[in-house]
C-alpha cells in the first residue's frame, strides 16, 4: 500500500522532471546554462506587477477556452474549432465596440454578450456539421477556423480599416469606452474578466457534477449509442455542450480584443485555443485542474519573453517545455493505467459515434 | 496437421468459456464444432488462432507444444481462421490483398503472386481476378481470397466461422468442394464453425459439440440430427409451471411491415402483440430477428407498413419518442448497447429517473439502493456497471426500464449467463409480465424459448414463421424450423 501511494506521488513528479531535464539538455546543446535559462524565465514571470500582470492577462483567454472546452471534452468531442470561435467572439465584440454608442459599462455587457453569441453561433456550425451531416468536428473545425481567420482579414482591409488606410494591421484603435478597465497602471489586468473566469468555473463545476445535462453529457461522451438507448437525446446534448463552449471562446476572443490589444488585429487568437486543446488534454474533464494548468501554462510562456532579452534565446523554448510536459504526462498516465491496473484519467483521442436515432444499433 | 488441446481453461470475469477442454483433431479432418451461442465455440476457435489467450492449457501442433499469442504467429505455425466477415482491405486490388502477410518485403513479386495465385484458386476451384478490387467482389469471392491468402502462408490447419452465411448454395458447393480437396489431398485440417447442422452434416468427418463452455460430445458423422439436436441443447426441460396470464388487447403491431438490414430484408410482416402476452423469435444469427425488435422501438423504421403502439400510429417516431409510448428496449450487447461504463448505478439511475434540472443525489441513491434490493443486484449504489458480473448487469438493465411499460423487446435477455442467472432475469421478466406488459424476446436457446414464451416465431432468411403455441412445439420441430425446415403441416408461412 505504502508503495504505491510512492509510485503515485512518482507518476506525477516524473513528467515534470523528464520535461525539465530533456529541456536543461537542449539549453545545452545550443551553448547556454539552463539554470540561468530558469532563473530568467522566473524573473519573466515574476520580476515585478507588470510581469505577472502579462502572465494573468495570457491566462484568462486560455483559462476561459479551457474551461469550454472541458464541457465539449466530456461530451466526447475534440472542438478544435475553438481557436476560430475566438476570433468570431472578437469580431462580434468588435462591431459593438465600434458602432454601438452606450454607456460604458452597458457597452462592455453588450460587446460580451454578442462575443458569447458569435462563438456559439460558430460552435453550433461545428456541432450541426458534425450531427447532422457527419463531418467530424476536427475536420469542420479547421475549415471554420480558417474562415474565421479569413473574415477578420477581410473585415481589418476592408469595411473596417482605419481611416487613414488599410495596412491589414489592425481596425482603428476602439474608444477608451468601449474596452474593459484595468485594475491599474502598474498591474494592468482586468478585474471583470477575471471575475468572470471565476463565475464560469464555478457554474461549470456545478453544472457538471450535478445537474442532469452534466450527466447527460458525461453519458454521450462514454458512449453514446448506450445514452441513446437510455433515452437521452445525445444529439441535442452534444449540440449543447458546443454551444457552452462556443460562448466561453467567444468570450475569450472579446478579451483579446477588448483588453490585450484594444483593436481587431489577424489572428487575434493568438494560438490560445489551440493551448487550451493541450490543456484539456491533460486535464480531462477537471475543471480545477483546467484552470491551474492554465497558469503553469501562462506561467511558462510568460517567463519565456525575458529569455531574449536577458540570454539572446528564442522564447520559442517554451513552447518545447509546454510539448515535453504535455507528452511525458500522456506517456506516464498510460505507465500509471499499466502499474496500477486502473485506466488513465486522460481520455483517448477518438470521438465516440454519434447514432442518428435510425441508424444508432444495428444487429 | 495434428491438433491436441489438453486442458484449456478461459475465464471471462465470472463467465467460465472454456472449462477444461482436452480434444484432438487429426490432420486432414473435416471437424464440425457445435454449439449454442455462448457455449464457447469461438471463444476455443479463438485461442487456437492466436486471438485469445488461454489462462491455462497447453496447445500441441503435431505434438509440439506451440506457444504464440497473435494471429500472426498462430499463422507462422500454421493455423489460420476465416473470420465471418473477411479481414481483407476493400480498397486493395486482389493480388495486393493475397499479398499482404507473405514474407518477402518491399521486393514482392507481383508476378510470382499472381502466379501463385491462379495455381491456387485452379486447385480449388476458384475464380478470382488479380486485378479486381476487392470491394466490388461478393462474400463467397472474399472468402476465396482469404482462404487462398491463408494457404499461400503455409497454413496446414483453417478454421472457418459461419462461411455459409449470406452465400448460395452453389457458392456453398464451390466452398465445400475447396475444404475437401483441402483435407484429403493435401492433409489440412478444416474446422468448421456453424450452428447450421446440414452444414455440418453435409461436410464433416466428426463433430465436437460444446455446450456452456464444455465439451459435450465428440461424434464421427453419420449421426442423425435429433441427436445432434440434443447434444447441443442438453436435456429438454419441461416447461415450467406458471400462472396463466389472461392475455389483454392487443397493445403493439406491425402491419405489413418491410424492414431493410444490412444482411437481410424482412418483407411484409405482421406480428400482433397483446398485453400479458410473451413472444419468442427464435433464429439463426442475423435473420431477421432484431431488425423486428427494433422496428418495435424505432431504432429500424420500416420502409413500408405500419408500426402500432397501444393502437396509435408510431411509424417513423424516433425511440426517443416511443419510450413515452411505453416501449423499453434492452440490446444483447449490454455494455454497448445499454449501459455505460465508467459510470456509477447511482448515474446510471440519474440518468433514466431523475427528471429535474438538478440531481438530488439523495433521493436517487436511496431509489438505487431500493432497486438493487428489489433486483437482487449484488453491487452497490457507487459501483461502476462494468465491475458488475453480467447477470448483475441484465437485472441493472431491466430495473432501468420504466415500470408499467406497455412492451419489453429484449435482445437475448441471458446470453452469457449460467442458469441460475437466466432464471433470476426471468423471474424478473414474468412479474413485469404478470403486470400486464408484454413481452418480445428473441434468443439462440431453445429451451428458453419453448419455457417462457406464449408463442414462437421463427425467423429465417428474412421470413418470419409462425411456430404456433409453445405448449405444443418440441424442441426437435423448433430445432427443425431453426434450420429452413419448413415441410411441416403445423409451420404455416405467415
Amino acid at each position: 500500500m505504502k508503495n504505491k501511494i510512492w509510485l503515485q506521488a512518482g507518476l506525477v513528479l516524473l513528467p515534470i522532471i523528464i520535461s525539465l531535464v530533456v529541456t536543461a539538455l537542449l539549453i545545452i546543446a545550443v551553448g547556454s546554462n539552463p539554470i540561468e535559462v530558469f532563473e530568467k524565465s522566473w524573473e519573466g514571470a515574476f520580476r515585478n506587477s507588470t510581469s505577472f500582470a502579462g502572465v494573468v492577462n495570457f491566462w484568462i483567454p486560455l483559462a476561459l477556452c479551457s474551461l469550454g472546452l472541458v464541457v465539449t471534452f466530456s461530451a466526447g468531442m475534440w472542438n478544435i474549432g475553438v481557436e476560430g470561435q475566438m476570433l468570431i467572439g472578437a469580431i462580434f465584440a468588435s462591431w459593438g465596440a465600434q458602432f454601438v454608442i452606450l454607456p460604458s459599462p452597458l457597452l462592455i455587457g453588450l460587446e460580451i454578450l454578442l462575443a458569447a453569441l458569435g462563438g456559439m453561433a460558430w460552435a453550433a456550425l461545428v456541432g450541426v456539421l458534425r450531427l447532422r451531416l457527419g463531418v467530424h468536428e476536427i475536420f469542420g473545425g479547421v475549415a471554420l477556423n480558417a474562415i474565421a481567420n479569413v473574415l477578420t482579414i477581410y473585415l481589418i482591409s476592408g469595411p473596417w480599416q482605419p481611416p487613414e488606410g488599410g495596412s491589414a494591421q489592425s481596425t482603428a484603435p476602439f474608444p477608451t469606452d468601449a474596452l474593459l478597465p484595468g485594475i491599474s497602471n502598474e498591474f494592468s489586468v482586468s478585474a471583470l474578466a477575471i471575475g468572470l473566469v471565476i463565475l464560469g468555473f464555478i457554474a461549470l463545476t456545478i453544472a457538471l457534477r450535478g445537474s442532469r445535462w452534466g450527466l447527460q453529457l458525461k453519458a454521450t461522451g462514454k458512449n453514446a449509442v448506450s445514452a441513446l438507448l437510455l433515452g437521452i437525446p445525445t444529439q441535442r446534448s452534444a449540440l449543447s455542450a458546443f454551444l457552452v463552449c462556443g460562448a466561453f471562446a467567444g468570450i475569450a476572443g472579446a478579451y483579446r480584443v477588448l483588453f490585450t490589444y484594444g483593436s481587431l488585429r489577424p489572428l487575434s487568437s493568438g494560438g490560445i485555443g489551440f493551448l487550451a486543446l493541450l490543456v484539456v488534454l491533460l486535464v480531462g474533464t477537471r475543471t480545477l485542474s483546467a484552470l491551474l494548468t492554465a497558469l503553469i501554462f501562462s506561467i511558462i510562456l510568460g517567463g519565456s519573453t525575458r529569455l531574449k532579452i536577458a540570454l539572446q534565446l528564442d522564447p520559442s523554448l517554451a513552447g518545447i517545455l509546454q510539448g515535453l510536459i504535455v507528452l511525458t504526462v500522456l506517456l506516464t498516465n498510460g505507465l500509471r493505467a499499466r502499474l496500477l491496473g486502473n485506466s488513465a484519467p486522460t481520455p483517448t483521442v477518438d470521438s465516440p459515434p454519434f447514432p442518428t436515432p435510425e441508424g444508432a444499433p444495428h444487429g | 496437421m495434428k491438433i491436441e488441446l489438453q486442458h484449456i481453461h478461459k475465464s471471462f470475469g465470472q463467465v467460465h468459456a472454456n472449462n477444461d477442454i482436452t480434444l484432438t483433431f487429426e490432420s486432414g479432418q473435416i471437424v464440425g464444432v457445435l454449439g449454442e451461442n455462448g457455449a464457447g465455440k469461438s471463444t476455443l476457435m479463438k485461442i487456437l488462432s492466436g486471438y485469445q489467450r488461454a489462462d491455462r492449457g497447453t496447445i500441441l501442433l503435431d505434438g509440439a507444444p506451440a506457444q504464440y499469442h497473435t494471429p500472426l504467429a498462430a499463422i507462422q505455425s500454421g493455423i489460420g481462421m476465416l473470420q465471418q466477415d473477411p479481414l481483407d482491405v476493400p480498397a486493395l486490388t486482389v493480388i495486393e490483398n493475397f499479398i499482404y502477410g507473405q514474407p518477402g518485403g518491399a521486393l514482392l513479386s507481383i508476378k510470382q503472386a499472381e502466379q501463385q495465385l491462379s495455381v491456387i484458386c485452379q486447385r480449388l476451384g476458384f475464380s478470382l481476378q488479380p486485378n479486381a478490387p476487392v470491394f466490388s467482389l461478393s462474400i463467397s469471392q472474399r472468402q476465396q481470397l482469404e482462404i487462398a491468402r491463408l494457404i499461400a502462408l503455409g497454413v496446414r490447419a483453417l478454421i472457418l466461422d459461419e462461411p455459409t452465411t449470406g452465400i448460395s448454395a452453389e457458392q456453398k458447393t464451390l466452398l465445400f468442394n475447396a475444404l475437401r480437396t483441402l483435407a484429403k489431398r493435401d492433409s489440412v485440417t478444416i474446422l468448421l464453425v456453424s450452428h447450421k447442422l446440414e452444414d455440418v452434416l453435409a461436410l464433416c468427418d466428426e463433430v465436437v459439440v460444446l455446450r456452456a463452455g464444455t465439451l459435450v460430445g465428440n461424434a464421427r458423422l453419420p449421426v442423425p440430427q435429433t441427436e445432434l439436436v440434443r447434444m447441443m441443447f442438453g436435456q429438454v426441460f419441461a416447461p415450467q409451471e406458471r400462472p396463466d396470464v389472461p392475455l389483454g388487447n392487443v397493445v403493439a403491431a406491425l402491419n405489413n411491415v418491410t424492414l431493410r438490414g444490412k444482411r437481410v430484408t424482412v418483407s411484409d410482416l405482421n406480428l400482433d402483440i397483446r398485453a400479458g402476452e410473451v413472444i419468442g423469435i427464435a433464429g439463426l444469427d442475423g435473420s431477421g430477428q432484431e431488425l423486428v425488435l427494433r422496428a418495435f422501438t424505432g431504432l429500424v423504421k420500416p420502409r413500408r407498413g405500419q408500426v402500432l403502439i397501444n393502437g396509435e400510429n408510431v411509424t417513423g417516431k424516433s425511440y426517443v419518442e416511443l419510450i413515452e409510448h411505453g416501449i423499453a428496449f434492452g440490446a444483447a450487447g449490454r455494455l454497448e448497447e445499454g449501459l455505460i461504463a465508467g459510470l456509477t448505478l447511482t448515474e446510471h439511475m440519474a440518468l433514466v429517473k431523475n427528471k429535474t434540472p438538478f440531481i438530488r443525489w439523495d433521493i436517487i441513491t436511496t431509489l438505487t439502493q431500493n432497486l438493487l434490493k428489489e433486483y437482487d443486484v449484488r453491487g452497490g449504489p457507487q459501483d461502476f456497471i462494468e465491475r458488475l458480473s453480467g447477470g448483475n448487469q441484465q437485472r441493472v438493465l431491466i430495473a432501468l426500464m420504466p415500470e408499467g411499460c406497455t412492451l419489453m423487446a429484449l435482445e437475448q435477455p441471458t446470453r452469457g449467463l449460467d442458469v441460475d442467472s437466466a432464471r433470476k432475469i426471468w423471474g424478473q421478466i414474468m412479474s413485469r409480465r404478470d403486470r400486464g406488459t408484454a413481452i418480445l424476446f428473441t434468443s439462440p436457446e431453445l429451451d428458453e424459448l419453448l419455457t417462457y414464451s406464449d408463442r414462437v416465431f421463427v425467423a429465417y432468411a428474412g421470413h418470419l414463421y409462425d411456430a404456433g403455441d409453445a405448449k405444443t412445439l418440441t424442441i426437435d420441430v423448433l430445432g427443425r424450423l431453426i434450420g429452413g425446415d419448413f415441410n411441416r403441416p403445423e409451420a404455416v408461412a405467415h
